[in-house]
């Protein structure tokens, strides 16, 4: 329990203090943040958006590691959670989908121009989405379970492919990556002390809250698996 | 006589949630007919396939002629006939052609005659070159026999045999299946009398039902 | 076991010659999907870059309407069976993969064709730096779409749930593939090329062992 209302204070925390905490030219308080070259106001969304894309990728990792740990043990559980980590995966790709979109708007001026990163996301929102749609169209448990582990290890296979191709076919306008020559690697350099504190604090924030998410999830569809096996029988 | 056995070792089936059956041990040995009899839905057919090797058990296994070299398990198929009311022939293809293409894809040679006195004994030979899809149901029955048979087996499983032939086309089946029990194993899946008849042994398999009903409390979900 | 997919392969050859369940369709799609764009385009002139791309727009289309065939046809007659009693999984991948080659290559020879007949801007002048791509594009498509297809084949709707498995898994692949198109249309030259090559056989090469390696599992039940 107490590490519940430790994850809500954190969370609190990260919010008010993203949000509130003014950027300016030469921090002098603990609670100023740099002005960043490029991003300007919009750094505040750092707190935000980097955490659920990260979140994205995580739970796409999670559940084909449990699709692969499905097919070599068959055992129902593993697909459960591999399932649970896609539902939370699909949500973090939406919010950070969107939030990066209305962020691109206040700084490229546009809600979508295909930089890299925004095509790999949607890339990673088709992968979700076809996946779903697989697992309705499949009736017997088991049957849902290994084709959608080899849908999603296969799938998970062509990520390493948009890493490598995409900077060279596209021209790349958000911040860290290589053509940007404003932010550049915010993370490392531009940030100030209290500002990574606050952004890693973010990411380990919403990394529990996940974590967290996953269990619950996964824990409920085994029980109602568990459950609607009982009442179908009789 | 062969010298081919078959093995099962604690044979577990689960599907989905729902166990089908649990802990199925058997060894037949040599030659004979052997049967597994139970109601609907105890998972007969289910246990063929496993035998067979298109199904894979939840857990236990079979065990081809005591794990031999002679059994390669990516040859399995090529010592196994199998006849199920589920098998489904090519239709656009005549009878002759389909067990041509079967022995070409299984990479044996095309044995004319066997096939020939085969199609005889089913009387089935003035219609070789008919399409499938003009076939009845019985004509087809007979066809997967001659399927199941064409490569010389030694381990034969039927799933209903008997189903859609008439009394003539049963006894011309039984007569067969004696004739084949001398030099292979058969394992018979069925519930008509007149096919247990024939088995020299009989494995029972019964139906389960719930076998964990504790049902979750929302303090589980939540821990 | 070469003998065996190819044997498969006869099978699978003769039966289409019979029931023309897959090249019909194929035909036709083509047809319709290049005159749809012709009917759109109306007397404007476009430009080169566009006709790369669509190009690739109107193979993936096409293919979507018949690769899937190998196996769904199996599934949807319930010939499935009669193909695990007769032979090991991978030699059923080979056989099928076979056929979606030969089919791929066929359907893709005839849409370059047409394509370049019809549009006058689809002029290529790095000529084997176009085969190339084409040669290992053809070649990726035909894999992934095979595998695809085996998973499609056990699931409820076929037909509309194929292009949609498809496109994530085959989106680097027509990314790499337009770029090289574009590449071969303004004659950049070969070795400027070599990477985004590379990378498609890369692609070619990681597809095929991950579905040898997957297919027992999706054709096992």
């Amino acid at each position: 329990m107490a590490w519940k209302i430790f994850l809500f204070l954190l969370l609190s925390f990260v919010s008010v203090a993203g949000i509130a905490f003014p950027i300016v030219e030469n921090p002098i308080h603990w609670y100023e943040f740099p002005l960043i070259k490029g991003l300007e106001q919009n750094a505040k969304i750092i707190f935000f958006h980097v955490p659920t894309a990260w979140l994205t990728v995580i739970a796409f990792l999670m559940s084909t590691i449990y699709s692969v740990k499905y097919l070599i043990n068959k055992n129902l559980d593993d697909d459960a959670k591999s399932y649970a980590a896609a539902q939370l995966g699909i949500i973090f790709c939406i919010l950070a989908t969107i939030t990066g979109a209305v962020w691109a708007k206040f700084a490229w001026g546009s809600y979508w121009s295909w930089d890299p990163r925004q095509t790999s996301i949607f890339a990673l929102l088709l992968i979700y989405g076809a996946w779903f749609a697989l697992r309705s169209s499949l009736e017997s448990e088991e049957k849902r379970a290994t084709l959608s582990a080899v849908y999603a290890i296969i799938a998970f296979l062509t990520v390493p492919f948009f890493i490598f191709i995409m900077p060279r076919i596209m021209k790349g306008l958000h911040p860290g990556s290589a053509d940007d020559n404003n932010a550049g690697p915010i993370v490392n350099f531009k940030m100030n002390g209290n500002m990574q504190l606050i952004f890693f604090l973010s990411l380990i924030a919403f990394t529990i809250l996940f974590f967290w998410m996953w269990t619950l999830g996964y824990k409920s569809i085994i029980f109602k698996e568990k459950i609607n096996k009982i009442y179908t029988q009789g | 006589m062969s010298n081919y056995s078959v093995e099962a070792v604690s044979l577990n089936k689960v599907f989905g949630r729902r166990l089908i059956f649990n802990n199925i041990n058997f060894k037949f040995e040599n030659n004979g007919i052997f049967g597994i009899s139970g109601p609907n839905g105890s998972g007969k057919s289910t246990l063929i396939k496993i035998i067979a090797g298109i199904t894979s058990p939840s857990s236990g296994k079979v065990i081809h002629n005591s794990n031999t070299i002679a059994v390669i398990p990516e040859k399995l198929h090529n010592h196994i006939g199998f006849v199920s009311p589920y098998l489904v022939l090519y239709d656009e293809f005549s009878a002759w052609e389909n067990l041509n293409y079967f022995s070409e894809i299984r990479n044996v040679p095309f044995d004319s005659e066997k096939v020939t006195f085969l199609l005889d004994r089913f009387l089935l030979l003035n219609r070789k070159d008919d399409f499938v899809k003009i076939y009845s149901s019985g004509m087809k029955q007979r066809l997967k026999f001659i399927f199941a048979l064409m490569h010389s087996p030694q381990l034969l499983l039927l799933d209903e045999p008997t189903s859609n032939l008439d009394a003539e086309g049963k006894d011309k089946v039984y007569s067969i299946l004696r004739n084949e029990a001398g030099s292979s194993i058969i394992i018979i899946a069925s519930n008509e009398d007149s096919d247990l008849e024939i088995c020299s042994s009989c494995i029972q398999l019964e139906q389960f039902k719930n076998v964990n009903s504790s049902v979750p409390s929302r303090g589980d979900i939540l821990k | 076991m070469k003998i065996k997919a190819y044997a498969l392969f006869k099978k699978d050859f003769h039966s289409e010659l019979r029931t023309r369940y897959a090249v019909n369709s194929l035909v036709m799609f083509i047809i319709v999907a290049i005159s749809v764009i012709l009917f759109s385009i109306g007397n404007e002139r476009i430009s080169q870059g566009l006709t790369g791309g669509l190009f690739w727009v109107v193979i993936f289309f096409s293919a979507m309407s018949g690769l899937a065939r190998a196996f769904v046809s199996e599934e949807e007659r319930g010939t499935t069976l009669v193909l695990q009693l007769i032979a090991s999984p991978s030699t059923i991948f080979s056989g099928k993969l076979l056929f979606n080659l030969i089919l791929v290559f066929m359907m893709n020879i005839v849409i370059a064709l047409l394509y370049s007949a019809m549009f006058d801007a689809f002029v290529i002048k790095n000529f084997l730096l176009f085969l190339v791509t084409f040669l290992l594009g053809n070649i990726g498509l035909a894999i992934s779409s095979t595998i695809i297809a085996a998973i499609i084949a056990k699931a409820g709707s076929k037909g509309t749930l194929y292009p949609v498995l498809s496109f994530p898994i085959l989106l680097p692949l027509i990314l790499l593939l337009v770029h090289l198109t574009l590449n071969s249309l303004d004659g950049t030259s070969f070795e400027q090329s070599i990477f985004e090559l590379a990378m498609v056989a890369c692609y070619d090469v990681i597809m095929l062992s991950a579905s040898y390696m997957l297919f027992d599992f999706v054709w096992k039940d």
